[in-house]
Parts: structure tokens; sequence; C-alpha cells
């Protein structure tokens, strides 16, 4: 809660907006008030149509066309054909299937990682906010930095810090010739997902962490009081507690992950089965100029996230059912 | 406050738990409590530093020479210099990196002032509730985050090579604002919603007009969340990759597609790497440290206070 809170208390539930507590004064005035309202939301409305949804629209009707832009003569209405191609297209459904892979192992690994980072911050000990800091460090590097860093500093397979660090700890019994595995070419989707878990842990972890401190103090008490154990506490209060976080966390998560481009661009640059739908579009337009194939694929990524979407906004109407509630 | 840092102030219902908590202040079980609780203070340090520690192996990297960075195994105990540093802003031979950086200033500070512009407004309405359905208008503006931007690349792309905007950095300052802006208005109506109406009833009995409003009156109280909304806006035009990969070439490319570039007409020269990274992650590091405590708030769109 911003400071305000403190400055003056905040309006009690149910009381009508201040629109219509007023007196109407004719209905001429009323309409042009209810305008001199509304107005300053259009720019913002107008800007975001113009600049997200006619790209779009764009999108979808480029997607009708056979169309490669180092070919342009030969560009034709070509119907749903681009569609047909990317369901039967091998490279373009790997892709698919790695999206979903990455995303999912992403967001279920930096969710349970984050939930046990959160659980052991949620209390009090010396230097706790240095910790917390150091524990976001990594979500405000920049992404490509992070790549960079993964793919460089630690995968190296001659001087990277995994390879280097574990001769290091071999040498120390007296090992000379340590195991030394070029960790990107033998596990490059896992390399991938290692990086990007290890940058999204935080985030989970920051929003676990309000969630932990948002539980009502007085039924943790009571039930302690009861004689109920620390798994149970964790098992029946914190848990469904924690479930409107949890899903937040999962729902911004995969929002941010399915689209990720930054480490795939970076560390693999979609080698070795790594190609996500962002990198393959990125790569079909840009690289190979199919701009039909491009556009439908997108339009593919845009159903799927519609319908990940759709059910996300459900869960999020839920979490705002208290604040739309004061309307 | 946010709930992060409620602990600290709330101090009396913690006190009382933790008070209730140890009831037998002086038995063994207390004893217990304590050294159990210390371990675990312990704990959460060992795993902060190993989780951090790649960042923080970066940034020792990036003050090792050359040839102390990349040995194996790894030394810590290397000669320290800020030799990466200069010669990374020295430039001799690579490209500078002064262009890309002002670049990546120019677009992220300007298409954050713009959304700040258009969002205030926005979010001043939508939290004084003036349509009926306005949870529909802000539901509209979190959908188009969730459209991925690949979707939309291609046509901006051509739009942009047509009219001459390729390679032109106010073309990631518009894309950035509308990247942002939903986000924005989403922060900034939760934060307005906290600006007491009686107030803002007042100056408009006085006559105050609309600007007037948002800036002697709303502006100031609603100050702390609209200084979160605006860093995080930074953050990511600041991170931004894909759009400055394929809009931008040589005059307008930006600091992340510099270090994309970086490694391949450098070679690979780890250290210096490591300090182009610090370089870079500096401004957002600097950005998200000061954001802290309002940085769930803000990427959660508000959901979590």
């Amino acid at each position: 809660m911003s400071t305000s809170v403190s400055a003056a208390p905040p309006a009690p539930p149910g009381q009508s907006p201040p629109a219509k507590s007023r007196p109407p004064a004719g209905p001429r005035s009323g309409r042009a008030r209810a305008w001199a309202t509304r107005a300053p939301l259009l720019p913002a409305l107008i800007f975001l149509i113009a600049v997200t949804q006619l790209p779009f629209v764009a999108t979808l009707f480029i997607s009708l066309f056979d169309w490669n832009s180092l070919n342009p003569d030969a560009r034709s209405f070509s119907g749903l054909d681009n569609y047909g191609s990317v369901f039967t297209d091998a490279d373009l459904r790997d892709s698919v299937f790695t999206t979903m892979l990455l995303t999912a192992t992403v967001v279920i690994a930096s969710v349970v990682l984050g939930l046990l980072l959160a659980l052991l911050l949620d209390r009090k000990f010396m230097g706790r906010g240095l910790v917390r800091t150091l524990l976001i460090t990594p979500f405000l590097l920049v992404p490509v930095s992070a790549a960079l860093l993964w793919k460089h500093v630690l995968y190296n397979p001659e001087y990277g810090l995994l390879n280097g660090g574990w001769a290091w700890f071999t040498g120390l019994f007296g090992v000379e010739n340590a195991s030394q595995p070029d960790w990107i070419s033998d596990m490059p989707l896992l390399a991938v997902e290692a990086s990007l878990v290890w940058q999204w842990t935080p985030f989970m972890m920051l929003i676990l962490l309000a969630g932990l401190q948002s539980r009502p103090l007085d039924m943790m008490e009571a039930a302690r009081l009861d004689g109920a154990n620390a798994w149970q506490m964790f098992a029946f209060l914190t848990l469904p507690h924690l479930r409107r976080y949890l899903e937040l966390g999962v729902l911004l998560g995969s929002i941010y992950i399915v689209q990720n481009f930054d480490a795939v661009f970076t560390i693999t640059a979609g080698g070795l089965g790594t190609a996500n739908l962002p990198y393959t579009i990125y790569q079909t337009f840009y690289q190979a100029h199919e701009y039909g194939l491009a556009s439908a694929a997108g339009v593919v990524v845009v159903i799927g996230t519609i319908v990940i979407a759709t059910f996300a906004l459900r869960v999020v109407s839920s979490l705002f059912s208290e604040e739309a509630g004061r309307a | 406050m946010s709930t992060l840092s409620a602990p600290k102030t709330a101090g009396a219902p913690g006190k009382a738990s933790t008070s209730a908590q140890h009831t037998d202040t002086y038995g063994p079980a207390a004893r217990r409590a304590k050294r159990r609780s210390t371990a675990l203070g312990l704990l959460a340090w060992v795993v902060g530093v190993v989780f951090c520690f790649p960042a923080l192996w970066m940034f020792l990297t990036s003050l090792h020479s050359e040839a102390d960075a990349a040995t194996n195994p790894p030394s810590l105990t290397a000669p320290l210099t800020f030799d990466n540093y200069s010669d990374f802003f020295g430039a001799d031979g690579g490209a500078s990196p002064w262009p890309p950086l002002i670049n990546s200033v120019t677009a992220s500070l300007f298409s954050t002032l713009f959304v700040l512009v258009l969002a205030l407004p926005a979010a001043y309405a939508l939290s004084i509730k003036p349509v009926r359905k306005w949870t529909d208008v802000m539901f509209f503006f979190l959908s188009t985050k969730m459209l991925p931007v690949v979707a939309g690349l291609l046509p901006v792309y051509l739009f942009a090579k047509n009219i001459g905007m390729l390679d032109n950095i106010w073309l990631l300052v518009i894309l950035y604002t509308s990247m942002n802006l939903p986000i924005a208005v989403w922060m900034m109506q939760s934060f307005l919603a906290d600006v007491p109406v009686s107030i803002i009833e007042a100056a408009q009995v006085d006559g105050a007009r609309l600007h007037t409003v948002l800036i002697r009156v709303v502006a100031p109280v609603a100050a702390p969340g609209i200084a979160a909304t605006a860093l995080i806006c930074f953050i990511f035009s600041w991170n931004e990759l894909l759009f400055a990969r394929v809009l931008t070439g040589v005059t307008a490319q930006t600091a992340p597609v510099f270090l994309t570039g970086f490694v391949t007409s450098q070679g690979l020269f780890l250290a210096q790497l490591c300090a182009a990274s610090v370089i870079v992650s500096l401004p957002v590091l600097a950005a998200g440290f000061a954001a802290q405590d309002k940085l769930v708030q803000g990427l959660s769109l508000g959901a979590v206070k």
C-alpha cells in the first residue's frame, strides 16, 4: 500500500463512487461530465490499440499469403496453406513441443525452488534484507547478460566455472583428470532451462514471500495452540493460503517464459533442439524470409496463448475480486 | 508499505506471536528453538550466497586479467584490476560501447516518460471508475500484454521499413511505450485507488482542471507508486532484446544487442565480457534494488500487495 493510507483512512467499502454521489445537474451537463471523466482514458486506449492490435490484424492477413521476401513477385493468396505447413512441418512441431517443455520445466522448478527460498526467508535473522538482495540479483541481471554469463562463464567446457570448480574439487582428493563435460552440447535444453530457472526463482520467491507474510497471524497462532505441528500448519494453513500466490506465479511465469527469446537465442542459438516458438518465428521471418509462414506460426502462438490467457484472466479476476468489490 | 517490509513496521503482532511461541523462555525447548532459528538463518545465508554466486563470480572475473580469468581450476586470489572496464570504454579495436548505451538510455527514459504521460490519466480515470464496465477496460489492457510480441513483429518491421523508420531509436521508444503501458496502467490504478477521493473532489470544487488535479493533487500523494512504476518500465525497456535485434542495425543498436554482438566481434575475452555484462546490467540492478519493495507488486500487476 502506498503512503496515502496513513495520510487518510481509505473510503469505507460500499461507498458509492464520487461521480454518482453528486446531485445530477441536468442531462446535458451529466453527459458532458461522463465524457470529461472518460476522456483521460482515451489517449492510452487509442495508442495501445494502434500499436498492439493493428499489427496483429496485419499478421492475420499476411498469414493467408504465400510470401517469401526473397521472391516478392511470387506473392499469392494461399488461404490456410500456411497453417497446414505449421502443423505438418516437423521443425515447427518440434518447436511447439520444445516451448511447452521449456515453459513447464522452468515454471515448475522455479516455483518449487522459490517456495523453499521463501520459507527460508520468512523468519527473522541477521542480515535478512541483505540475503534477500543477494537472492533477487539473478532476476535483475539483464537477461542477455545472464544468458552470456551461463554460456561463457559457467558452461564453457575448458575454463567454465562448472568444470573448473569440479576440477578443483576433485583435485582436493588427488584426482588428476576429472571429467569435463561440454554442458551445452551434451544437454542443450537443460542448459537453457537451468539458466532460466536461476533467473526466475527469485521472482517466484518474492511473490510467495509476500504471500507468506500476509498469512493471518491469529489463525496460525490458534492452530499452534491447538497443537498442530509444523508440517500440519504448512499443509493445512500455509499452502491453501498460498494457493492464489502460487497461481499468480505460475501464470506470470508462463506468460513471460513462453515468450522467452533471449536465453534461447544467446545460449544455443536455437540449435540442438532448443528452438522454441518465438525463436523459430524469428528465424522463419528474419533469416528464411518466409513472411506468410512466420505469420501463421505467430497466429498459432497467439491462439495458444489466448487459451492460457482465458484461464489466466479467470484466476486474475478472482485475485482482483476483492478490489473490484469496492467499486 | 508493501507486505514485504510489513513485519518490520508491524512490530506489535509479530512480537506477540514470537513471545507466545516461547512461553517457556528459559527451558531447554526455548534453547532448542533458538539454536534451530540460528541454524536456519545461517542456512539462508549460505543458500543466498550460493544462489547469487554466478553473478558474484561474473563481477569478480570482470576484475581479473584475461589470463587469470580463463584458468582451470578457477582462481579466486588473482590480482584485481580495472583494466577490463577501461578497455571496454577505451574500445581499442572493437566498437565503442557509448552509442548503444546512449541508445538504451534514450529508449528507456523516453518510453518511460511517455508511459507515465499516457498511463497517469488513464489510471486516474479507472480509479475513479467513470465507466460502468471499468474492469473490462482493465482486462483489455492486461490482455494486450498476453499477446506474444513475435506475433506482431513482422507487420511492425514491414511498416517501419516502408516509412524509413528501421534502425531508428524512436521506433523502439514507441514500441516500448506500448509494451509497458498496460503494466503501468494496472500498477498505477492500484496506487491511485488509495488516494482519498475527498481531496480530489475538493480540488475539483475549487475549479481545478484535469491536469492540475493530476499534477498538483494526485501525483504528490501517489508519488512512491508512480516512481516504482517508472522504475519497472525502465527495467523492461532496458532489457528488451527481440524488437531491438530485429528493428535496429548500426545506429540505433541498444546495449543488449551490443552485448550479443560483443562476443563475436571481440572473440571470446571472458573478463571483458564480464565487465561489459556488469556495466549493461548496472542501471537495471540499481533500479531494481531501489524498487525492491514494490517490484513484486508491480510485476504481479498489483495483485500482490
